[in-house]
């Protein structure tokens, strides 16, 4: 066991404080993600025209590998943490605005209009209602962008030991331990399962109203009622609990 | 013929969707399967050409079990039209409709001109051919589901409530649409529908199916509304059976009077004579055409020739066609006319003659006598006479006069 | 410094545009891995996923699956691979590649097949069309929009991901970046980073040409 959790002296970190550093490092660029994408995904909600150049800008954005970014990055921030942390919260940002986009917008015009004529002003419209429906497609996006983010932050190991437990990867290369880099994969990849299970069951949580996954009405189709992996666009299958959802948001809110 | 033989089924969870359930299915008619949502009439069809496979009977086709052959040929042998058309929307209309000779082997210029005969043959226009899904009314979609089920001439065609989706006017049409298919082609039509009403129009035998998939009754329509079987079925039927029922009789029948007609073009004279002959309050008057222009008053008339107005006429309303609308419709042209009258045409809408309400009363207790007695002297029969009489006391104001007319 | 003079800096640079270290080699290495490791991707994820879709079944394995291959860190996995096998040919950056493109291909296949509108499917079985032809002549190309979407993504992280082969001595753009990096040469970072978003960019271009061509109008239209 120790070849794969003695963690080299010029880590400076027992293996808890890695994954301490690690989480941190992924995380935290999700939640500033998170802050700065309502609000420009709001943007392109109120403006449609802006939702085709910003999908676009976040398109090229994402294409540039991690590592050219951090190293660009090197020259203003240092080899330090916020260089890891800056390129993953614009990845995080990527990620999320579409999917708060397309969450918002799949709220159907016939709930926005009861809610209107409920009294609600722009608001109150947007929190209580847009906000809630639109759950499900944010968590979608912020599964993905944390799952991403923890699997990147190792790449910082290549700009001066940033990389938390993927500094563990230069080691095991340098002194020829090999466990230390598996202990890094398997380490990296159960924290990214890990923390996808825990954004699923908050989600739950959030949204009481979602049907359960197995549970299918309506005759013979068969069709209905399926897990859905995938909310991102707005297909069918994601539009398709959703007046069950937008009701119950409705009676939420009017409460 | 398709023979559904004591059919059951029951799902792995113990549900029964249909129980026990046997019918004859005669060829070359519309037999229509009806009932409220859970009674299995989906199920059933779908039994048919094993899109849900039974659990217990079996169903015959032409003699033969429906297990005889492989799956995927009864199915082809068979037209399939569902609830929303079910289009490929990847395909062009005109591809949409030679899929099942595609299937068959037809070479690709066959299959087209064929898909291309049958859109005309279900009132689609050529310069839809190809045109995709999308670009159609749910009306026409409904119209190429049909033309697709039809491409292969199949004997059988399978409907499940094809028509429900379309708005009520296209439903109509739809509906019209099918009866005039279906006497150029004969088919074997089974068709499923919630509605009492289309079932009625449509089907030449009508299967009532209650929750649970049991059979409630299995009759013509005619007979299911003069002689409903038990309580459920006249439930089912809704409270006006018995006018619905004159849908059945024809107004060929009927005793008209040509009486109180006269052309706008007479003279002073040949009104007064007229209006004194016929004895009755309002006259007809048609243009010299012989098609209806309206009632005089019977100040009018009392005026004589000279102050035939057509802006003082009463409205006539809508004429019946003789001897090919129904009792109900001359009823209905009755009820709805200011002088409780109604006016018979044909078919090139000139005027035949006029009957009266209690006219047409008599012709309904006649029909009844003479084709409730046939069907089972049961207390529908009753309650259809009953609402034939009922027709009367509303007519009792302007009974003086019209029984001096008839 | 000048994020923008760095790439003048780097495009206008003739020696940068010849022999087996020049732009238009490494384009091609770059394209090379990224196809490669694209089409053995779609090959484990397209059948499994449209299939799945088609049966109905196993959402909640390939749900797990998924998961799990979206877990695995590239980066990390490409060192482990490289000390396990050596550094023999390109497997070893094919396997992070891999893992990162199959869930997206995976996932979206399957969902995609499953969002299909079931009437049409229902009126191909009911008029005998095999399990197959359904699945290939109604629900694929109804589904095939949201099928090259998950290509696309797919192939974008590919592009942008297969800057690590060079990690471990192989080809590509990435070579600018671990070679800029390791030189304190930036300009040649900044470069190479500029070609892999010029790729990916061109990469949704493609993508959306084969779209045009293989997608039907009635179905492209009908969305």
């Amino acid at each position: 066991m120790n070849a794969y959790f003695d963690m080299p002296s010029d880590l400076q970190h027992s293996y808890l404080g890695l994954i301490g550093l690690h989480l941190r490092e992924a995380l935290l660029p999700v939640l500033f993600g998170l802050v700065v994408a309502l609000p420009v995904a709001q943007l392109c909600v109120r403006f449609k025209w802006l939702y085709s150049p910003v999908l676009w800008v976040t398109t090229v954005l994402y294409a540039i590998p991690s590592l050219a970014f951090f190293v660009v990055l090197i020259d203003y921030t240092g080899a330090t943490e916020t260089t890891v942390m800056i390129p993953l919260t614009v990845y995080s940002l990527v990620l999320l605005v579409p999917a708060i986009v397309d969450g918002v917008r799949s709220v159907s015009p016939d709930t926005m209009a009861a809610a209107t004529a409920m009294g609600f002003g722009p608001v109150q419209r947007y929190l209580k209602v847009q906000l809630p429906i639109a759950v499900p497609a944010i968590f979608a996006g912020l599964r993905l962008a944390a799952v991403s983010s923890i699997s990147l932050v190792s790449v910082g190991t290549l700009i001066g030991n940033q990389g938390a437990l993927g500094n563990l990867l230069a080691d095991g290369q340098f002194y020829h331990r090999t466990p230390l880099i598996v202990t890094s994969v398997v380490t990296t990849a159960l924290l990214a399962i890990l923390v996808d299970g825990l954004l699923v069951l908050i989600q739950t949580l959030l949204t009481p109203w979602a049907p359960r996954g197995g549970k299918s009405a309506g005759k013979g189709a068969g069709k209905s009622g399926r897990p859905s992996l995938l909310r991102r666009r707005t297909t069918s299958a994601a539009r398709e609990p959703e007046p069950a959802a937008a009701r119950a948001a409705l009676e939420d809110a009017v409460r | 013929m398709i023979q559904i033989d004591s059919v059951t089924k029951r799902y792995p969870d113990g549900t029964v969707a249909v129980d026990e359930l046997s019918l004859e299915i005669p060829d070359g008619s519309i037999t229509v399967l009806v009932g409220p949502s859970g009674c299995g009439k989906t199920t059933t069809l779908r039994m048919i050409n094993r899109m849900v496979e039974l659990t217990g009977g079996r169903i015959l086709l032409d003699g033969a079990d429906i297990h005889a052959q492989p799956v995927n040929a009864l199915r082809r042998s068979m037209g399939y039209v569902i609830q929303n058309a079910g289009l490929f929307q990847h395909r062009t209309i005109v591809d949409n409709i030679a899929t099942v000779p595609r299937m068959l082997g037809w070479d690709r210029d066959r299959a087209r001109k064929r898909a291309r005969d049958l859109m005309d043959r279900v009132g689609l226009d050529a310069s839809l051919a190809k045109r995709y899904p999308y670009q159609l009314s749910g009306g026409q979609q409904q119209r190429v589901g049909v033309a697709r089920a039809l491409a292969a001439d199949p004997p059988v065609l399978l409907m499940d409530e094809p028509f429900s989706a379309v708005d009520p006017i296209v439903r109509k049409v739809l509906q019209a649409e099918l009866l005039r298919i279906q006497a150029e082609l004969g088919k074997t039509i089974v068709f499923v529908t919630h509605d009492i009403d289309e079932a009625i129009k449509l089907g030449d035998m009508v299967a009532v199916l209650r929750t649970g998939g049991k059979l409630a009754q299995y009759a013509p329509p005619d007979e299911l509304l003069s002689a409903p079987a038990d309580a459920f079925v006249e439930d089912f039927l809704g409270t006006d059976r018995g006018i619905r029922r004159l849908s059945f009789f024809t107004s060929a029948g009927l005793e008209l009077t040509t009486a109180p007609i006269i052309a706008v073009d007479s003279s002073a004279a040949q009104v007064a004579e007229r209006t004194k002959a016929s004895g009755a309050p309002y006259l007809l008057l048609t243009d010299t055409d012989g098609k209806p222009l309206g009632w005089t008053g019977p100040a009018a008339a009392a005026k004589g020739g000279a102050a035939l107005s057509v802006a003082e006429l009463l409205p006539h309303g809508r004429p019946f066609v003789f001897g090919k609308e129904s009792l109900r419709d001359a009823l209905d042209c009755a009820v709805l006319s200011p002088t409780g009258w109604a006016v018979a045409v044909d078919d090139g809408g000139r005027v035949v003659g006029v009957t009266s309400q209690t006219t047409i009363a008599e012709a309904i207790r006649g029909a009844h006598a003479e084709r409730g007695a046939a069907g089972s002297p049961s207390a529908s029969a009753k309650a259809a006479a009953a609402e034939a009489a009922a027709v009367d006391p509303a007519i009792a104001e302007s009974k003086a006069a019209e029984s001096k007319a008839v | 410094m000048n994020v923008l003079n760095f790439i003048n800096d780097f495009f206008s640079d003739s020696a940068n545009w010849h022999g087996t270290t020049g732009i238009p080699h490494r384009l091609l290495e770059h394209v090379e891995y990224s196809l490669l490791a694209l089409l053995i991707s779609a090959v484990i994820g397209l059948p499994i996923g449209l299939f799945a879709g088609h049966a109905g079944r196993g959402g909640y394995a390939l749900a797990a699956f998924s998961t799990a291959a979206r877990a695995l860190p590239s980066f990390g996995l490409l060192v482990l691979m490289t000390v396990w096998l050596g550094e023999i040919g390109t497997t070893p950056a094919m396997i992070p590649l891999v893992a990162l493109a199959v869930a997206p291909i995976l996932v979206t296949s399957y969902e995609a097949i499953r969002s299909v509108d079931p009437a049409p499917v229902d009126a191909a079985r009911g008029m005998g069309m095999s399990s197959a032809a359904v699945l290939f002549q109604v629900e694929i190309p109804a589904a095939l929009p949201l099928i090259l979407s998950g290509l696309r993504s797919a192939a974008i992280q590919v592009v942008s991901t297969a800057t690590i082969a060079a990690y471990i001595g192989l080809g590509g753009l990435g070579r600018y970046i671990i070679d800029g990096l390791a030189q304190h040469t930036y300009g040649k970072v900044v470069g190479g980073a500029t070609l892999v978003a010029g790729l990916a960019i061109v990469t949704i271009g493609v993508f959306y040409l084969v779209e045009r061509l293989a997608v039907s109008p009635g179905v492209r239209r009908g969305r």
